[in-house]
């Protein structure tokens, strides 16, 4: 299978501390990969490598490689270019300070989409695939910021969608959704998963179970182990991720 | 030892006055707490009683001459401030108070771009030791006297103009514009850097990651995010230069007219206070006159507080539209 994205030995360190060591990882393309394990592996730091924003924790040296079709991402120079084709949901929901229209339209507008009824129609079928449309549907002229948590965090997923990106990387993405909404979410996820390559960090393995094609566990910053999801929760090769996924530590 | 401070509080009924100083009632007991609590409020409360009790005596000494003797229309519409006159006493205010406007104004037309873009870049584009650096040379420009500026302008920026200019004076509009810029900026700089950094980091992440560059980050989302303390920052700055008085003392030329350009000299409604009030009888009506100055310059102040409120709200509310 092709791979999407390729981790080469990749280390980063903030300071002295090290937050990944040495992680080599292929993600599949149009496959959803889940990133599980305890909090401080390193699982964000992963996501942040993709798409560089990395680049903005001022005491993080970064060494390996990060590829994207092929393409080191650390010696491209359009860095934005690099973002505006990776979607990034953030664990806790950020509403930038425009309205919920303009939130999901800041980045189709970025890239040039000019006509009034084409935007309209994008917000709406990406609201639509967040499950937040009807809610907002009569307020798209509301703050982003005055939506509750949970509604900023689909509106962030929106976002996320508005650009189209090859890549999608969710970081704990339900953390502030109702089981409900989750699942209807995880539905359209799978949908998606035809269209883009998903990079999913969660703290549910559970989610991890129902969603991933592929699943890698992290640990203290290390890469453990990562296989096809099926075996990673039924016969993993390591006894720490035994041990993680059953709910023993972490 | 968490459990029985906590015992202590709820039995004794600590909890009502937890309300009101919740974080000193960790280390106080609950009569300590009821004192403190009391203490703070009237600190809270004095700062109402100091704006009245201020604006009573300022009132009390103008009102011989505001509730009659004094003729309101030359006040407001003559550029005439002739106190000392022996013929007939003039009290016009108008160039005053243009002189003022004018020199707050150019102030602000230097200050607020300078400042604001001192700001940004301090919050969001250097790091380490320039930044550090920066930030204590920046508080170190606001502590410094305001009779140091007016020696800077008469000593250093008046020959400056002289010569770049070729004006007959050095001090003037322009100086006093320069210097009192020169004074608003460190405010304007150090509230906004300070409301740019209120801003949370991830707002910046999210903009990053959806491909927008840092300056775009930075007039798409970080000034609608932190606009309320921007403008607290600016509106700082235009209470600074409006009621400076000192440096525009020196710096302006303190020549009552209603300035045709940059470098005439001006006259503000402060430097007439402090320049002229040890000098006039107490109790006569150039004395008096010069409190209804005093109440003017309350007024503007006044309205400069109520518009920034009404724009801060307006803006709140305007986000809901």
């Amino acid at each position: 299978m092709e791979a999407h994205i390729r981790f080469h030995n990749l280390t980063v360190r903030y300071g002295a501390k090290p937050a990944l060591r040495d992680i080599s990882l292929e993600i599949p393309r149009r496959r959803i990969l889940g990133i599980i394990g305890p909090a401080n592996a390193g699982k964000t730091t992963l996501l942040k490598c993709i798409n560089r924003t990395i680049d903005f924790v001022p005491s993080a040296s970064v060494g390996g490689r990060v590829e994207v079709d092929g393409q080191d991402v650390f010696r491209i120079r359009n860095v934005y270019r690099l973002r505006r084709r990776i979607g990034m949901v953030f664990p806790l929901p950020v509403g930038l300070p425009l309205s919920v229209y303009e939130n999901v339209a800041y980045a189709p507008r970025r890239a040039g989409v000019r006509d009034r009824a084409e935007l309209d129609e994008l917000v709406e079928k990406c609201l639509r695939q967040a499950m937040l449309w009807d809610e907002v549907k009569d307020r798209l002229d509301l703050l982003g910021t005055k939506l509750s948590g949970g509604q900023q965090q689909r509106l962030t997923l929106a976002r996320a969608l508005s650009h189209r990106p090859e890549i999608l990387c969710l970081d704990e993405f339900s953390i502030a959704i109702d089981p409900v909404t989750t699942m209807k979410i995880e539905d359209i996820l799978r949908e998606l998963k035809n269209e883009m390559t998903i990079v999913l960090v969660t703290n549910l393995v559970q989610q991890a179970r129902r969603l991933a094609d592929r699943t890698a566990f992290v640990s203290d910053s290390r890469l453990i182990e990562v296989d096809e999801t099926e075996t990673i929760f039924t016969r993993p090769a390591n006894r720490l991720t035994e041990r993680y996924v059953n709910g023993d530590f972490g | 030892m968490e459990d029985s401070r906590r015992e202590r509080d709820g039995a004794e009924g600590g909890a009502g006055q937890a309300d009101s100083a919740p974080w000193l009632c960790r280390f106080l007991g609950p009569a300590e707490s009821m004192v403190a609590g009391v203490v703070v409020r009237l600190c809270g409360y004095s700062a109402i009683l100091f704006v009245f009790a201020i604006l009573f005596f300022v009132l009390r000494e103008a009102a011989p001459m505001l509730f009659g003797g004094m003729d309101l229309v030359e006040f407001i519409s003559s550029p005439d401030w002739r106190p000392s006159s022996e013929v007939r006493p003039q009290y016009g205010i108008l160039a005053l108070l243009v002189g003022t406007l004018s020199v707050t104004g150019l102030a602000m037309a230097l200050a607020v771009p300078l400042g604001l873009g001192a700001a940004v870049y301090i919050s969001e584009f250097c790091t380490g030791k320039v930044k550090e650096t920066l930030k204590i040379v920046i508080e170190l420009l606001a502590a410094i006297p305001s009779v140091v500026w007016g020696f800077i302008s008469y000593m250093v920026l008046a020959p400056l103009i002289v010569d770049l200019t070729g004006a007959p004076v050095g001090v003037n509009l322009l100086n006093g514009g320069a210097v009192l810029a020169l004074m608003s900026v460190p405010i304007i700089v150090s509230v906004g850097e300070d409301a740019l950094k209120a801003v949370p980091d991830s707002y910046r992440e999210a903009a990053l990651s959806l491909g927008a560059s840092r300056w775009e980050v930075v007039y798409r989302v970080l000034f609608p995010a932190a606009k309320n303390g921007l403008l607290a920052a600016v509106l700082l700055g235009v209470g600074r230069a409006i009621g400076e008085t000192m440096a525009v003392l020196m710096a302006t030329g303190h020549a009552v007219q209603i300035p045709r350009g940059l470098l005439d000299p001006i006259c503000t409604l402060t430097a007439t206070i402090a320049a002229e009030l040890g000098e006039t009888v107490y109790g006569g009506p150039h004395y008096r006159m010069l409190f209804v100055i005093g109440l003017v310059l309350f007024t503007i102040t006044f309205f400069v507080n109520l518009i920034a409120d009404i724009v801060v709200k307006g803006i709140r509310n305007g986000q809901r539209a």
